[in-house]
């Protein structure tokens, strides 16, 4: 093989920290948008929820604020698709990168970590950004009218990211990736149905509800639901419930996490 | 030791961006105190001194110490499980060092990893490392992103024969496709020095010498290539110096001239016949003197002798010999043993 003198010379240095950072967001965003899971948990799972249980009557909602059934799910289906891409969605991908070598070798290039996590964070901003216009306008078209404050909105979705992404890496640097699939999996389900989502928390005994109710799923969902559907202003409670799981999720993730 | 190195070195490669490249490394280490600008430029590429490392009771690296001058192939050789891959992911700041010191570039790799991280191109064992979902244009060019000035993605695709398989996702690569592609992540952010841990294990012989050609352009434009190998041909063809570890101490050290020198020049040939002893008592009385006939156990036969008498009358007296007995002997060769029975020599020769 013949090869030009001179192409390896050694000319060595990271590129721009914004060009790293748009490179990583990029590919962690393709790799997802291509991966049909990925899609099915973050897309079509929740559209197809919000369709089936607004316009079906099987789902009899007994709420004790008095929405509507549109106004009660479509809140409850945003805060799952904020779960499923910031948790669920996070913790398979990177369980499954620290399983093949994939975070130890980006560990070894001018790629640093904050790079990394930069990119997988503003992967899953853009990636809420999609699921939140797509079931914004399926809800619309079923007949949901929003109120309230953006800013709330966007508080409450950053804080929920927030604790969502410190559980899913804490479980991703931690178990197995094949431990990590299950569990993340799992725990998507059972949030679904018992974490405030699709059911209201006050249809259950008082004292189970009052526990639940601090589930990131349920302070996010109940603080949607108090912005988007009554139009109040910013859920404190909610908004520190959810801080409260981002600071001890993020804190032992960064405690615990192994690369490989 | 880097004589031949040294040799090797002074030919047309173009541009030197290392004046010290072609110092021997005992003198480059003299001069390593020489600080300028705050870069130790006068280091030694790599220089590990007494390294220890212990996975719970089993010492995997033991008092190992090395120099690897700026500009050279250093090729680390030993059986599986002799402490290579822990060697040279100390040196790539994946672990940290038990006992001992590890110098890179000057740096150490575990504190001044931010550093050295651009300047320093890694290939993990087995092609590892790359997402599964990427595509391989994709990967190559992902990695390339993250250089200042990296070498263009396509070119290197074309160099290593990936380019049909550009479009394919990593997980669908052959073992050998993902190693090429890990070698061409290793080396497009322009490094000064690259860590390739096995880079042609499992690769076919089109492959193998596509990855020698990368190497050895490396090296003549002043890179600095660590290897790890099973493969003695390749160290003897690639490496200025060769390492030879077992059980993790040091068992050789030097150029691979060095290594193969200094054994009694020997004929070596193999013979559509089976010699037994008789035939081989009868074939040294015909042989030149103080030269004897032997069998190496393998199938072969060799034939030692003080220096002066291995030569042209020893070739045709065996010759004549196997023609009288119509013997066909085939494989004849005359000269210094191989990298491979040193390495056997040394390292034993029973499975383990």
């Amino acid at each position: 093989m013949t090869l030009a003198p001179g192409l390896f010379t050694p000319d060595p240095g990271p590129a721009s920290w914004h060009q790293l950072l748009r490179a990583q967001t990029w590919i962690e965003l393709k790799l997802t948008l291509r991966h049909g899971e990925q899609l099915l948990l973050n897309l079509v799972i929740p559209v197809l929820l919000t369709v089936v249980l607004v316009t079906q009557s099987f789902l009899d909602l007994k709420t004790t604020s008095g929405l509507s059934k549109v106004d009660f799910l479509v809140p409850g289906i945003l805060a799952l698709a904020v779960m499923s891409a910031a948790f669920t969605g996070l913790a398979i991908a990177t369980g499954f990168e620290r399983r093949y070598g994939v975070l130890k070798r980006l560990g070894a290039t001018p790629l640093p970590r904050w790079g990394l996590l930069g990119g997988k964070t503003l992967a899953v901003a853009v990636l809420e950004l999609i699921q939140i216009a797509v079931i914004s306008g399926v809800g619309v078209a079923l007949g949901w009218r929003p109120h309230g404050n953006p800013l709330s909105v966007f508080v409450l979705v950053v804080c929920g990211t927030a604790a969502f992404a410190g559980l899913g890496l804490l479980m991703a640097g931690t178990l197995r990736a094949e431990a990590t699939l299950a569990a993340a999996n799992l725990v998507w389900f059972l949030l679904l149905f018992a974490g405030g989502i699709v059911f209201p928390l006050s249809s259950l005994p008082g004292g189970v509800a009052d526990v639940l109710g601090f589930l990131p799923s349920a302070a996010l969902a109940d603080g949607l639901r108090t912005v988007l559907g009554e139009g109040a202003g910013l859920p404190v409670q909610d908004v520190v419930t959810l801080l409260a799981w981002a600071v001890v999720s993020l804190g032992a993730a960064a405690r615990y996490f192994r690369w490989e | 030791m880097t004589t031949n190195a040294t040799a090797r070195r002074a030919g047309p490669s173009g541009q030197r961006l290392h004046s010290v490249d072609v110092t021997p490394s005992t003198h480059a280490r003299t001069l390593a105190a020489t600080e300028w600008g705050g870069e130790p430029l006068r280091s030694a590429a790599v220089e590990v001194t007494g390294l220890v490392k212990r996975y719970g009771p089993t010492l995997a690296v033991d008092e190992l110490s090395f120099t690897v001058p700026r500009g050279s192939v250093f090729a680390v050789l030993g059986p599986n499980g002799a402490g290579k891959t822990s060697t040279i992911e100390t040196c790539e700041g994946f672990r940290r060092a038990d006992g001992g010191s590890v110098r890179v570039l000057g740096r150490d790799p575990v504190r001044d990893a931010t550093e050295l991280r651009p300047r320093v191109g890694v290939m993990l064992q087995a092609g590892g490392g790359a997402y599964p979902g990427a595509r391989v244009g994709e990967m190559l060019r992902l990695t390339a992103s993250y250089c200042r000035n990296p070498i263009d993605p396509a070119l290197l695709l074309d160099l290593l024969g990936l380019s049909d398989s550009a479009r394919k996702p990593v997980k669908r690569l052959s073992g050998g496709q993902q190693q090429r592609l890990s070698l061409a992540m290793a080396v497009v952010g322009r490094p000064e020095l690259v860590f390739l841990d096995e880079p042609t294990a499992g690769l076919d012989p089109q492959a193998r010498h596509a990855v020698w050609g990368i190497v050895e352009a490396l090296r003549s434009d002043g890179v600095t290539v660590v290897l790890s190998t099973h493969h003695m041909d390749e160290a003897e063809r690639l490496a200025d110096e060769v390492l030879i570890v077992d059980a993790g101490k040091k068992v050789a050290h030097g150029t691979p001239a060095a290594l193969t020198r200094g054994e009694q020049p020997t004929l070596r040939f193999r013979a559509d016949a089976t010699l037994d002893a008789d035939a081989l008592l009868a074939l040294t009385a015909t042989l030149p003197a103080g030269c004897v006939a032997a069998s190496t156990g393998d199938g072969g036969y060799q034939v030692t002798g003080p220096p002066s008498a291995i030569g042209p009358h020893l070739l045709a007296a065996v010759t004549a010999w196997c023609a009288e007995k119509s013997v066909m002997p085939s494989d004849l060769q005359v000269g210094r043993r191989t990298l491979e029975d040193v390495f056997l020599d040394l390292t034993g020769r029973e499975l383990r």
